[in-house]
Order: structure tokens, then sequence, then C-alpha cells
């Protein structure tokens, strides 16, 4: 039985396969059309999943929109409806679309579908379309993919049609919902007031709020809870909408919300003051305590299921990812690497296979099933050369990229790294990713400022040796996909005491791998296993052979604005248009003092602020 | 038509028939200025709103 899974029409569209229940393929649109969050139809997602499955639209069982449209207008016109006459301008503004587009998605799937393959009988496709839920798509990603036959499955993201939060129960092929909270309550749209507040844009800048929490103290917790937010004891929470707009207008706080905390909204252009940095402090404080209480509540509920799995948009803050597992409330977490939007293609594959066609499930419990997010295109040896070649790259071929991309970060150089199949989801994982030192102090800095041109407080994440996580993480279970924070343990650690504030605390070298150190000590973790990432786990062990240190600073393969790399092609032109010292595609090593200079591009130009 | 019924459909499973009328004056006038887009109709629309 093969299915097709498609995310799309709001933000990161996507595109997933599965044939009998195992994922074949899957990969964002952006990959491919260069556009960051590309929110259209996954043409060349979808493209990339038949090729690699090696079949057509008229093989495939059943295609599955990760969303119900009906329901989703349904809500909003109750909302505007509710809010009347307040919400007139976002109603002029988002009715036209819904009119002509989104009330008839049906229409334009078949449409899409039909035009992709020059099909001229759109009964045979529209009869294959199946409509799943928002956060059934989440929970499905989460928990048909792990490695768990039972968990409780706990989705929690802006809004779907109706469900900002949900909590399932899986057992073998079921899943169950238990509860949920409907919007305007949302967890997921009280991080993004924030991050909107703070001059960040709201779907993507909330990993720089997570990022700039740790630079500030949370002051103003108590104001969010005893003002925006009221959060029972149970967890389940209601917020205060006289402090928010995104109900009614085109932005997501009100002036009651900017009175609160006596400051008007920052501008992107504005300084990072220490204001801004206690109000990301402060709410991330208040949305890992929040997730506690709800978690310490399902604890006491859900008698006897000791595995968690997370999906939706808020699993994506690896923080509170990590005081989850640190709390111990539950002995095994499993969190979907695409967890947002675009891991709904994977989900409403998933749901349709195991709850509409009602499939037997089998699970593997030494290892969950996405392979190691390895789903998206690759390239072979040949392919890359040709390719290289016609781009006029100078590069040489060799059989130990390894040892020559170890040693040559040993010397301190910055290597583009391209090996095997793209990574599904945002993170980079070794497959298409930025790779430096952490030893170094100033490589922070530097790759922050020349490479990816991104604010200078932004933090890298370390990628370890699973073998030798725990000697260097206070982390003792596996994290394959850079979704867990764990503190660098006390004996790694060099820094004194923090002499300045703010910013000024970057300056501090504060363990033996500062560059990957955040200023709380934390880091994002990603343990590399030789199971699901040989060739990555080839170079961190030649590294360590090196240098005795089985840590590389890893960051995706993009400039602030881009998408992450896809081709080879991609990757030339991002290497060529910053500061990358080496680039190792398959096995093919390209130096930049080697290369035509007339390569040289402006590829920051290209790319809009993110 | 399966637009319709379907839409009908939703409508009965939901419990939600108060959306009938509203979707029907949003589908009307929707199409009515889609219809009248670039036309001399469109003068007449335009002043009605």
């Amino acid at each position: 039985m093969i299915i097709l899974g498609i995310s799309a029409f709001y933000h990161d569209s996507a595109a997933a396969l599965i044939k009998d229940g195992e994922i074949i393929a899957a990969a964002q649109e952006e990959r491919f059309t260069r556009v960051k969050h590309d929110s259209g139809f996954p043409t060349e997602a979808i493209r990339f999943c038949l090729k690699q499955a090696n079949v057509t639209l008229a093989d495939l069982d059943n295609i599955v929109f990760f969303e119900k449209p009906f329901l989703k207008f349904e809500r909003i016109l109750e909302t505007y409806l509710s809010t009347a006459p307040k919400g007139f301008q976002s109603f002029k503004t988002a009715m036209p679309v819904w009119l002509h587009e989104k009330l008839f998605q049906k229409r334009i799937l078949t449409d899409r579908l039909c035009a992709l393959e020059n099909i001229e009988s759109k009964k045979s496709i529209r009869s294959k379309l199946l409509f799943s839920d928002h956060h059934l798509s989440h929970a499905a990603s989460a928990f048909y993919p792990s490695p768990f036959e039972e968990a409780v499955v706990l989705c929690m993201d802006g809004v779907g049609e109706w469900a900002s939060s949900s909590l399932w129960i899986g057992k073998g092929a079921s899943l169950e919902i238990e509860k949920e909270i409907l919007f305007p309550n949302s967890l997921g749209l009280l991080y993004s007031a924030f991050t909107s507040y703070l001059g960040f844009k709201v779907n993507s800048g909330e990993y720089k709020m997570m990022g700039l929490a740790p630079y500030g103290r949370p002051m103003y917790e108590d104001l969010i809870l005893k003002h925006l937010i009221d959060v029972k004891d149970d967890g389940s929470f209601r917020l205060d909408m006289s402090y928010f707009n995104y109900m009614s207008g085109l932005t997501m706080t009100n002036e009651k919300f900017h009175d609160l905390f006596k400051t008007e909204p920052r501008t992107p252009e504005d300084e990072i003051a220490e204001f801004h940095m206690d109000v990301a402090a402060s709410i991330q404080s208040v949305i890992e305590k929040i997730l506690l209480k709800i978690l310490q509540s399902l604890a006491r509920e859900q008698r006897g299921i000791k595995n968690l799995c997370l999906a939706g948009g808020v699993a994506l803050n690896c923080v509170a990812n990590g005081k989850i597992l640190k709390s111990g409330l539950f002995e095994n977490i499993w969190i979907q690497p695409a967890a947002g939007d675009s891991g709904g293609a994977v989900g409403a594959a998933l749901a349709a296979f195991y709850l509409h066609h009602k499939n037997q499930r089998d699970v593997f419990f030494d290892q969950d099933s996405m392979k190691g997010g390895h789903l998206g295109p690759s390239f072979d040896q040949n392919d890359v050369k040709v390719r290289l070649s016609a781009l006029g790259a100078k590069f040489h071929v060799s059989n130990d990229v390894a040892e020559i991309a170890a040693k040559a970060l040993a010397d301190q150089k910055i290597v583009g790294w391209f090996q095997g199949a793209m990574e599904y989801g945002p993170r980079a994982l070794g497959a298409r990713s930025i790779l430096a030192d952490p030893r170094s102090a100033s490589m922070q800095k530097t790759l922050n400022l020349k490479v990816k041109f991104r604010e200078s407080f932004r933090p890298f994440a370390p990628a370890v040796l699973f073998e030798h996580m725990s000697e260097w993480f206070d982390l003792e279970k596996s994290s394959p996909y850079m979704l867990l924070t764990a503190a660098v343990k006390p004996s790694k650690r060099t820094g004194g005491e923090d002499t300045g504030t703010g910013f000024e605390r970057l300056r501090n070298a504060r363990s033996q791998i500062p560059a990957a150190t955040h200023v709380d000590y934390s880091a994002r973790v990603q343990s590399v296993h030789m199971q699901t990432n040989p060739k990555f786990h080839a170079l961190l062990s030649a590294f360590y052979k090196l240098t005795e240190c089985p840590v590389l600073l890893n960051t995706s393969f993009n400039v602030r604005g881009e998408p992450i790399v896809c081709t080879p092609e991609d990757a030339f032109k991002c290497f060529m248009g910053c500061d990358i010292d080496m680039l190792v595609v398959e096995n093919c090593v390209l130096y930049k003092s080697e290369q035509d200079l007339t390569h040289v591009n402006d590829h920051r130009a290209r790319f809009g602020n993110d | 038509m399966e637009f319709l019924q379907e839409l009908w459909l939703f409508l009965k499973v939901r419990k939600k028939f108060w959306m009938l009328p509203i979707m029907a004056v949003l589908l009307l006038v929707g199409s009515l200025l889609f219809a009248v887009k670039g036309s001399a109709m469109g003068v007449f629309i335009y002043t009605l709103f």
C-alpha cells in the first residue's frame, strides 16, 4: 500500500511517501524552490517522493492532505463573527483567499496533482484524496515512527483547525484523542505573540527568542502569569484575550499588552536591550513551567505509560524538551524531528495507513523509523562530479574525505559537509551542514557574522559521538535530532563567573567547547550514531583521533534567510558566497583558495531576512 | 456540485446550519465580484459595497 501525504498552503509545505508503513521519502518544498518556508503546493517535493519510490500517481492508494479546510474555515468565520465589527480589516484580507482558493482545496489539489503528470481523468485522483485533521497529523507523526508500543502523545502548536493543544494515547496501531485545548487559547500563539513583540518574525523568529532567553532574567514571569495566562493545576490554561490582537487584527499584541510591559514593541532595526532579553527569559520560563505542569498531570493520570511523544511547533523548543527529559516524568521521550507543519505530511500518510486502512503496526524498539531524518534527495558520486564540473568548480576526489575534513577542521577551517540524503525537518544533522571546531573561542562570532550573516548572539549546536556524549553533556538518552538541550558537564567547563551583562557575557569562554556552549552552559546536543549517520560519525571519529575532542559545531548549510541547501549546485553557490573554507560533497573536496574568483557571489543578497 | 454536497454534509455533521446563509452570501458576493472584475458592471458593484 502506497500513500502520499501533503502539507501545504500555510507555511513549510512538504510531501512524504510511505510504502506498507515504511517512510520512503519526505522533503520540504522550500528546499527545491529556494523560498524559505514556502507555502505553495509542493510540486517538487511530490515529484521527488514519487521518483524516490519509483511510482506514479496512478500507483498510489491514497493522497492525504494534512488538515480539514472546511473545519478551519468554520473556525475563521466564527472568530470573525465573535469579534465583529472589530476584525473587518483582517476579514477583508482573509476572505478573498478563502473564497477563491482555500475553501476549494479538494479541487485545487486535484488540479495540481493532475497537472503534475498530465492526467486527464480528474476522478481517478479525486477518488484517492483523503483529509486528515491537523492535530491528528501531528500526533501520528509523533507516535507511529517512534520506537514505542504505547505512549502518551502531546501536540502543541499555534493552531490547526480548532485545536492548539491535544493529548492522545497511542497503543499499537491505535491512536485516540483524550483531550484538547481550543483556539484562541494557545501556547504556540502566546510564544509567537512575544516573538513578534520582540521584533522577530512569527513562524521563524521563535528560535531567536529561545536563543536570546539565556541572556536575560525571568523578571516578568509573575506579570505574565498574573495578567496574560491563567494556568490551572492540571496545566490547562486560558489566555486573557484583551491583551492580544490575533483574533481580530493583523498584529499579535495590542496596546494593552504594550502598556503592561510599559514598552512599545521592538522593531527589527532596534538594538536588542536588556529588557528584551528579560522578556525572552520570562516567556521561556513560563512555557517551561506550563509544559511541566501539563506533563506532571499527565504522568499522574496515564497510569503505567512510561513513554512520551511530542509534535507540533512547540516541540521544537529544545530548551523546554531538555527540561521535560530531566524532570523524569516519563522514562522515554521521542520527538518528531519535523515537529512543525512540514511533519504533517508524514503524519497524514501514516494516519491513513494505520487508522483509515487499519493496518498492523510493527515496532522496532531499538530505533525509530525516521531513518535518522535522512529522507530527502541524495546524489551519487558520479552525478556530483558531473554537476560540479558543469559549474566550473575545481575539486579533488578522495576516499578519505573524513580524514581530510577532520584535519581542516582541526586547523580552524570552516567546512561545508554535504553527504547522502537531505534531512527532513528544520535541523541539519550532518547531511547538509556547516561544521567548525567548537574549541575555538572566536568561532561563534566568525560563523554568525561571516558565514551565516546573522545576529552575533545566536548560539550554535554541538554534534557529538554518541559513545562520548555523557562525558561532555549532562544527557543520558540519545538526541539524534538536535531537539534536546543539556548542560555541558562541569568537568568540561573552564569559565569563571560572568563579569558583564547581556551580550557581554559572550566574551567569557566558558567551556572546552566555547563555540557550542551557550551563556548558561547549555547546548542543543545532537548525538551522532554509527547506524543512522555513518559518514558524519566517521568524520567525528577522525576529528576525535586528531584532537581528543569528539564534538563538532554543526549548523545548517545555508545563510540567513536561505533554505538549507538541497543540491550540489546550491551548496557550491553558498560556499562561494560566504566564508566557508572547504566544501566536501560526497567524495569531492573543494578548497576555496583553488576556485575561480568569478564564482564569488553576493549570496546573502539573494535572500530576505529571516 | 460535489463541493456543495460535501459542504452540506459538513454542515450537517457539525450541526452548523447557521453558517449556510453567511457562506451563501459570501460565495455569491465573491463570485459576483469575480465575474464582473474589469467589466463595466464593476462600477455599480463597488458603489453597493
